[in-house]
């Protein structure tokens, strides 16, 4: 388990240096402090997986990275030079990409108008669309990360949840992501479908972008993983790479070590079989 | 929108062509104009004087009254919004050219040009408001409904000492102005008011915007999902202000109409209860209540049909009390029909 100035001293040594870097990175609305001391680095082509339970301050971290909100102590760089964001658009513009758990995207909208949303390609002194040469983009671009969407007429609503997701990816990727953010891609998908997500995980990873991957899910997590942070109540509980754990310490350390042992405790004190009883007898008097 | 590609390299042998008819049945008009025909065939047997070529004129005419109004109010609804103010909007527009031509005994178009300036500062001021409280434009509009209501007929009031503005037929620049907002002509024996072809260009130039451009595929964004549409980068505040705006600009537009047409002269109570017809011609021609989904030549089609049944009821010798019953059921219907054919299409 490294400290924070050990991991600052992997990241200067490392051949890529880190695209994004948080330093000691605090949030507080009035006195409620959100995050606190949260350092983070993301390089390219590894894929950092940030861990925690609800109310851990995932959603505020990537927020902030994403430039929906701005921090309120530490400090961000962005290609070694500090940022604070004022809007998404700031951050899109500096490469960072964010799959948000509800997807941005418009769900009556055809799935080419949503791969090019806010990205149009236009023609013509009247600045038409051309959407001739972006239904083919978005083809290709799908295409190429192996989704199949025979219908780029179709609205987006009517695609299952990972096929969603593999449109958002894709369409990050496809607009010069250099870091890409994922909240929780597979939170609400089954088995097959968050197998797929993480494949095109890794894919974005091998087309040599540093992928954030935000999960609740250890198992997800080390599957895909190069680097681990597990967030707690708004700091850092663990910052640590993939060949220094194995997912049982990931798995204990997610579900909070200690506290699940106490819980487990508390658990087997109970006999299932006394509760049904009581149950049965209850019915019996009444 | 009006291709579909199904590139062979990648297709899926799941997803079988979607055939031209299936095709058709999904565009957000098709609904209306169903009901179009069906109202036009229905009135064609029914009503005598509806089969008379000089009347088309006047059947268009009415629908261009409503129609000029539905061409932002069906954007605005595509947008996600709706502006309960627009009726009294274009009251107020007609007003202040009219009473600011006579108060200060300027040139009509000076009046003109400042009832412009006064439509879009409406527009801009809902816009804002909706953004800077979030709350639903259902309030906001009510609240500026009430306003301008209240400030047309005590303004007017104030100005002229009557409930009309006074008439400004006799000044300068107001022939001009008449033959641009109100003129008409005929063609081949047709009388068509100048409204009408007016109206036709603003339907083709909006259906234009809406589909063919980068901000029409961003009012299709916000209103289907505002948080979306500004987490990849659109200007949200920037996309609802202006369409409150292109409010504005069409409620000064039909202003202009109304008071060049009555010879200059605007009644201070009229407009109320104008807006709900936009509304209805938008939702008939199969925009979606709850924004991003619909068409503006939908609302076109619809404000057609409410044309053919304002004058077809008259046309057929009815008592006009029924028309009103008649458009209520009509808004019913056709809401139904767009909800079934856009469910059926979808299925196939």
């Amino acid at each position: 388990m490294t400290t924070t100035e050990s991991f600052a001293d992997e990241a200067s040594a490392a051949p890529n240096t880190p695209i994004v870097l948080l330093e000691d990175i605090g949030k507080s609305y009035g006195n409620i402090n959100a995050l606190r001391g949260v350092s983070l680095s993301v390089r390219q082509g590894e894929i950092t997986c940030v861990l925690g339970d609800n109310g851990a301050g995932k959603s505020t971290l990537i927020k902030i990275i994403a430039g929906l909100h701005d921090y309120t102590s530490g400090r961000m760089s962005v290609n070694g030079e500090e940022r604070h964001f004022g809007s998404p658009r700031e951050a899109l513009d500096s490469g960072i990409a964010t799959v948000y758990q509800d997807l941005a995207l418009a769900p009556l909208m055809s799935v080419w108008r949503n791969f090019f949303l806010g990205n149009e390609i236009t023609k013509g002194p009247f600045r038409q669309l051309d959407a001739a040469k972006m239904k083919r983009i978005a083809q290709e671009e799908l295409t190429k990360m192996g989704i199949s969407i025979p219908n780029l007429e179709q609205p987006v609503g009517k695609l299952s949840g990972g096929q969603r997701q593999c449109v958002a990816i894709a369409r990050a990727i496809h607009f010069g992501a250099k870091v890409l953010i994922l909240d929780e891609p597979t939170a609400a998908l089954g088995v097959n479908q968050s197998g797929v997500v993480l494949k095109y995980v890794v894919r974005a990873r091998d087309a040599g972008i540093g992928v954030i991957f935000i999960t609740h899910n250890p198992h997800h997590a080390y599957l895909v993983g190069n680097h681990f942070v597990v967030l707690k109540l708004g700091r850092v509980a663990l910052d640590t790479h993939r060949s220094e754990i194995t997912l049982e310490q990931l798995t204990t350390e997610m579900a909070g070590g200690s506290e699940l042992e106490a819980l487990s405790h508390e658990l087997r004190s109970v006999n299932p079989e006394l509760v049904v009883e009581n149950e049965s007898q209850r019915q019996e008097d009444t | 929108m009006a291709s579909t590609i199904t590139s062979p390299a990648s297709a899926d042998d799941r997803v079988s062509a979607r055939s031209l008819g299936a095709r058709l049945l999904s565009r957000p008009e098709i609904g209306s104009l169903v009901g179009a025909a069906v109202i036009l065939v229905f009135f064609l047997i029914a009503a005598p004087p509806f089969r008379e070529i000089n009347n088309t004129g006047t059947i268009l005419y009415q629908a261009a009254l409503i129609g000029v109004m539905a061409v932002p109010v069906s954007l605005l609804m595509i947008g996600g919004e709706f502006d309960l103010s627009a009726g009294v909007a274009v009251t107020t527009s007609g007003l202040t050219a009219g009473l600011f031509a006579y108060q200060f005994s300027v040139n009509v178009w000076l009046g003109v040009f400042v009832a412009l300036l006064l439509s879009l500062a409406i527009g801009a001021f809902n816009g804002w408001l909706l953004m800077r409280t979030g709350l639903p434009s259902f309030l906001v509009t009510l609240g500026t409904f009430f306003i301008l209501q209240g400030l047309n007929i005590a303004v007017t009031r104030l100005a002229s000492g009557a409930v009309a503005s006074n008439s400004i037929s006799d000044m300068d620049g107001f022939n001009g102005a008449k033959a641009i907002f109100a003129s008409e002509f005929k063609l081949g024996g047709v009388t068509i008011k100048i409204i009408i072809v007016w109206w036709i260009a603003f339907v083709a130039i909006a259906a234009w915007v809406l589909l063919r451009t980068q901000i029409g595929n961003w009012i299709f964004a916000v209103g289907g999902d505002a948080a979306a549409a500004r987490a990849v980068g659109v200007p949200v505040r920037k996309v609802k202000i202006g369409l409150f705006m292109a409010v504005g600009f069409f409620a000064w537009f039909t202003g202009m109409q109304l008071l060049f047409v009555q010879n200059g002269v605007v009644q201070s109570g009229e407009g109320v209860g104008k807006e709900f017809l936009y509304i209805i011609a938008a939702v008939v021609g199969g925009c979606l209540l709850t924004g991003g989904y619909g068409s503006v030549v939908g609302g076109a089609v619809g404000a057609l049909i409410f044309g053919m049944v304002q004058l077809g009821v008259v046309y057929a010798g009815w008592n006009p009390d029924w028309f009103k019953a008649f458009l209520g059921v009509m808004l019913l219907l056709a809401t139904i029909v767009n909800l079934v054919v856009k469910n059926r299409a979808e299925a196939r």
